[in-house]
């Protein structure tokens, strides 16, 4: 993010559509912030491990052409299950 | 929750200003959207003060250019709900995202500016992605 400060009096990344890698898959979604609870992003998607079709990396192509397909208001990911968090468009290049 | 008129009306009235043509009902989108000749450009408005507010000032200066839809129409996610689903409802496989800019000719998406590729990006930035679009799919120079 360079810095930049998306939403002013929020978290660097509030309101950026951003890629949380679990190690079970991804959820692609809206950031809203750190809770005690874990990272709340709002119009989430999930790509499961094995579970959705295809592969993470197709889902992520996917994504950046057609937008989120949310299937989840409000998604809560508990923190210790998070292993990074990139910015969406990261990706697109 | 829709937010108050008073607070979305500036920024319904900065689209118009720049020569959108404003759907609020279905009818409304159906009418525009349904009539499938042409180049027509959607802008998603949002109450987003970041994406939105760097989006609307984008579309003005490329609507701004020789080059441009056959019309342009808005509709206001969050605000107008049936008739921004309407609108959403000619874009095909794109997922909702406010906003966002859908360029349609002859009915088909040509074009998509998704939310995610709005943030953080200025609107000169975005003005010359929507140009560059217009140049491709929008024919001759008015």
């Amino acid at each position: 993010m360079s810095g930049h400060i998306f939403h002013p009096g929020h978290h660097e990344l509030h309101g950026v559509t951003v890629v949380l890698e679990t190690s079970s898959g991804l959820w692609v979604g809206r950031f809203d912030s750190i809770t005690p609870k874990g990272v709340l992003l709002h119009d989430a998607g999930f790509f499961e491990d094995g579970v959705t079709g295809g592969t993470r990396e197709e889902y992520l192509q996917k994504t950046l052409k057609f937008g989120v397909r949310a299937t989840q208001k409000n998604a809560l990911i508990p923190e210790p299950d998070v292993r990074r968090i990139r910015q969406l468009t990261e990706l697109a290049d | 929750m829709p937010y108050p008129e008073s607070l979305v009306a500036p920024m319904r009235a900065e689209m118009v200003r720049m020569g959108a043509t404003e759907l609020r009902t279905v009818d409304e989108v159906d009418a525009v959207l349904g009539a499938s000749a042409g180049t027509t450009l959607v802008f998603v408005n949002s109450v987003c003060g970041c994406a939105a507010g760097n989006a609307r000032p984008a579309m003005q200066m490329a609507l701004g250019h020789a080059v441009r839809p056959d019309r342009t129409v808005t509709v206001f996610a969050g605000q107008d709900l049936e008739a921004a689903a309407r609108a959403r409802s000619y874009f095909g496989e794109y997922q909702p995202s406010s906003p966002s800019v859908a360029l349609l000719r002859d009915g088909e998406v040509v074009h998509f500016v998704h939310r995610h590729q709005i943030e953080g990006r200025s609107p000169q930035v975005l003005a010359a992605e929507l140009i560059r679009a217009f140049e491709q799919h929008c024919g001759v120079a008015r």
